[in-house]
């Protein structure tokens, strides 16, 4: 027994180090982001938290997956519970370690898990089937190249073989404790397994623990390597939803925040006061964002956070009339950027310019199709702006770049000499009151 | 009719108690101007003492900072809240979802903090405290109509209510379109869209969108944005149908059943 302890140990150790060592990069790599302060009413962001994150409220929107995901989700949250047991049973060298404690209720819980199991199963079953056969949509477009595909497909594969191997598990153990086998403490029946173990039961007592721990094994194994594969998946947003959520702006979703460092300037040029010392922010390195360093930390958390379920893409009204812009696209394109600056730091110390931004990844014409309608960040169910980095994106191009279509700066000029954006002249701004 | 300035009112030692900002569409589109002059009649049968900056009005500079000119958009915000702040302007009303979002959730930034009501608001609000009286819509009249959310006035700023509960204090009957209000498609004329070409597509936004509302079998498209407007109407040219069908502002709408 010693020794299994020692190796689920050894296991168990390896793996959390390895995975916080994934978690601290990627912190890392959202800290590469501008400072923001976040302000607002704090309750607010917690009850989004609750709403959206842990209530789901957003996936809503659409009610087939949003049921099916619940399946997957509630299945996350509730078998780490069991996973609890599985841990410490294995630093322990117990079996079934809640059992006395739990005793009739034990094989409740065990049962409502099972059941979960099976549900997380068919939920993931029908999501390889809408993604592999149906080629909905939104999970064929052409940013969902072959890794974002085989990403999806890899982590539902992982858990239909993650939760089979529970019930496998829990299938052996009743067979087993029917045949009132050592150290097989008996439970009560769970609703799933037991009728199963009755298929079970001609097998040999060895035969069944053999298939109980390999089961164990790998399951444990599996849910640790899980873990690690996280921080490469978009399967992250398992974790950062809930910051994000926590994080994401309050403001009126067509409320685009003002452009602090250049206020001096312009109150400056108008000839008006200085006004009491601002908060000391110093011009930044750029006018908007031309590259990951230049936006929020918040826009950077949120590339992470998104699992590209393309919910954005598919209410986006110039995607939807052909346009190349995607706004899921400009998310994966924000943490496409950010991973690689990250592996320049890992590979350099610090960052090396490489000759290139995140206009590398995101051109132009995308960024001029947006008519920021928020329809994106309406629907992403985990409050998401990709509105956000498109404006910012643009303030670059015009500010910085200069890189304005012909049409833009005609606006520009006219707003500029005639405080309108088509070239009237002021005086007749009231003509329309002569005829009432 | 005469609208006054809020300068006319200042000289006379008067002050508005709403000021009317037009906005630049409905100050020099033909079709927006209706609008604007719509408004104007609903205001005053209501007997709101209101003005109008006239001249000392200026684009709110929402455009250009869409475009990603922020330096140009603070220069339009400071020196519109200049103009605001000097004659002491509370209360506002405006006809465009664009400049009502600026003045109201943008303008505090740099200091302009005033109170903004957008039309279809207002106009709600003085049909329910029975300050304007309407007409009953005679049979013939009595049609369907569809209404488009406007992003900056749906999504936005969640108001998804108020034009509609005018439409029904009009005895209209609503159909809706395939997406509406939170889900609402944009008419293709935001984020500074209006002044460009479309990048290159499938169709247009305006076609898909005016598409959605002929399938309602509609004869009047109800909106509550200039340029909403501009685009449903061009969408409806395109379609070949402006003999039948209409596009009308809620103002418009409310003003031609003033009793």
């Amino acid at each position: 027994m010693l020794l299994a302890q020692i190796l689920f140990v050894a296991l168990l150790v390896t793996a959390i180090t390895r995975f916080s060592r994934m978690v601290r990069k990627i912190r890392r790599n959202i800290l590469l982001g501008r400072d923001e302060r976040i302000s607002g009413d704090r309750w607010q962001r917690w009850k989004n938290v609750l709403l959206l994150a842990f209530g789901q409220k957003k996936m809503f929107r659409n009610w087939i997956p949003a049921v099916l995901h619940l399946f997957v989700y509630l299945g996350f949250i509730i078998i780490n519970i069991e996973i609890v047991e599985i841990i410490l049973d294995g630093v322990l060298g117990t079996h079934r370690l809640f059992l006395p404690y739990l005793k009739g209720v034990y094989p409740v819980f065990i049962s409502a898990f099972e059941v979960l199991a099976v549900l997380v199963i068919v939920a993931c079953a029908v999501f390889l089937i809408r993604r592999n056969i149906l080629h909905v949509k939104r999970f064929t477009q052409p940013e969902m190249t072959r890794w974002p595909r085989q990403d999806a497909n890899n982590i539902l594969i992982f858990e239909i073989i993650l939760m089979l191997l529970f019930l496998t598990m829990n299938t052996s153990d009743q067979a087993l404790q029917m045949h009132h086998a050592p150290h097989y403490v008996h439970t009560g029946r769970f609703l799933i397994s037991y009728p199963l173990a009755q298929e079970f039961s001609h097998l040999s007592n060895g035969s069944l623990v053999a298939l109980e721990r390999g089961a164990w094994w790998l399951h444990i194994a599996g849910v640790l390597f899980f873990l690690n594969y996280l921080p490469y998946s978009k399967h992250f947003h398992i974790l950062l939803a809930f910051p994000n959520t926590y994080y994401a702006s309050l403001d009126p979703k067509s409320r685009m925040p003002v452009m602090e460092s250049i206020v001096p300037e312009v109150r400056n040029m108008l000839g008006l006061p200085e006004e009491a010392a601002s908060d000391g922010s110093s011009m930044p390195a750029h006018f908007g964002a031309r590259d990951v360093f230049d936006l929020s930390w918040r826009h950077l958390l949120a590339a992470y956070s998104c699992t590209e379920c393309g919910r954005c893409t598919a209410a986006c009204p110039a995607n939807l009339t052909g346009k190349k812009l995607s706004p899921r696209k400009i998310m994966m394109d924000t943490r496409d950027r950010l991973e690689e600056v990250g592996r320049n730091i890992d590979q350099h110390g610090q960052f090396v310019d490489d000759g290139k931004s995140l206009l590398n990844y995101i051109s132009e014409e995308e960024l001029r199709a947006c008519t920021t309608c928020q329809a994106c960040v309406e629907e992403c169910p985990v409050s998401i702006s990709p509105l956000a980095i498109i404006l910012e994106l643009r303030r670059y191009l015009v500010m910085e770049a200069a890189q304005t279509p012909q049409d833009w700066n005609a606006m520009f000029t006219s707003i500029e000499n005639n405080g309108a954006p088509w070239a009237f002249p002021p005086d007749q701004r009231d003509q329309w009151t002569a005829s009432l | 009719m005469h609208i006054p300035t809020v300068a006319e009112l200042q000289a006379r030692g008067e002050q508005p108690e709403l000021l009317y900002w037009v906005g630049c569409a409905a100050s020099f589109d033909q079709r927006a101007q209706r609008t604007a002059r719509a408004l104007a009649k609903i205001l005053t049968h209501a007997g709101i003492r209101f003005a109008i900056l006239g001249q000392e009005e200026s684009c709110t500079g929402d455009p250009a900072r869409r475009a990603g000119n922020e330096f140009l958009f603070q220069l339009m915000a400071l020196k519109n809240i200049q103009t605001l702040n000097q004659y002491q302007i509370q209360t506002i009303v405006t006809a465009c979802p664009h400049c009502f979002n600026t003045l109201k959730n943008e303008y505090p930034d740099l200091g302009g903090r005033y109170t903004v009501w957008h039309h279809t608001q207002f106009i709600y609000r003085l049909i329910r405290d029975g300050k304007i009286k309407l007409k009953p819509i005679s049979s013939e009249a009595l049609q369907l109509v569809t209404y488009h959310d406007s992003c900056y006035l749906g999504r936005g700023n969640g108001i998804y209510d108020a034009p509609r509960d005018i439409l029904q204090a009009l005895q209209l009957k609503i159909v809706e379109m395939a997406h509406h209000r939170s889900r609402g498609m944009c008419c293709g004329a935001g984020g500074a869209q209006m002044w460009k070409e479309e990048e290159k597509g499938t169709t247009r936004v305006n076609i898909a969108r005016t598409q959605e509302a002929l399938d309602t079998g509609s004869r009047t498209l109800a909106a509550a944005c200039p340029f909403c407007h501009t685009m449903l109407y061009d969408g409806v040219k395109y379609a070949g149908k402006e003999e039948e069908v209409e596009v009308k502002d809620i103002a418009e709408i409310v003003a031609e059943h003033l009793q």
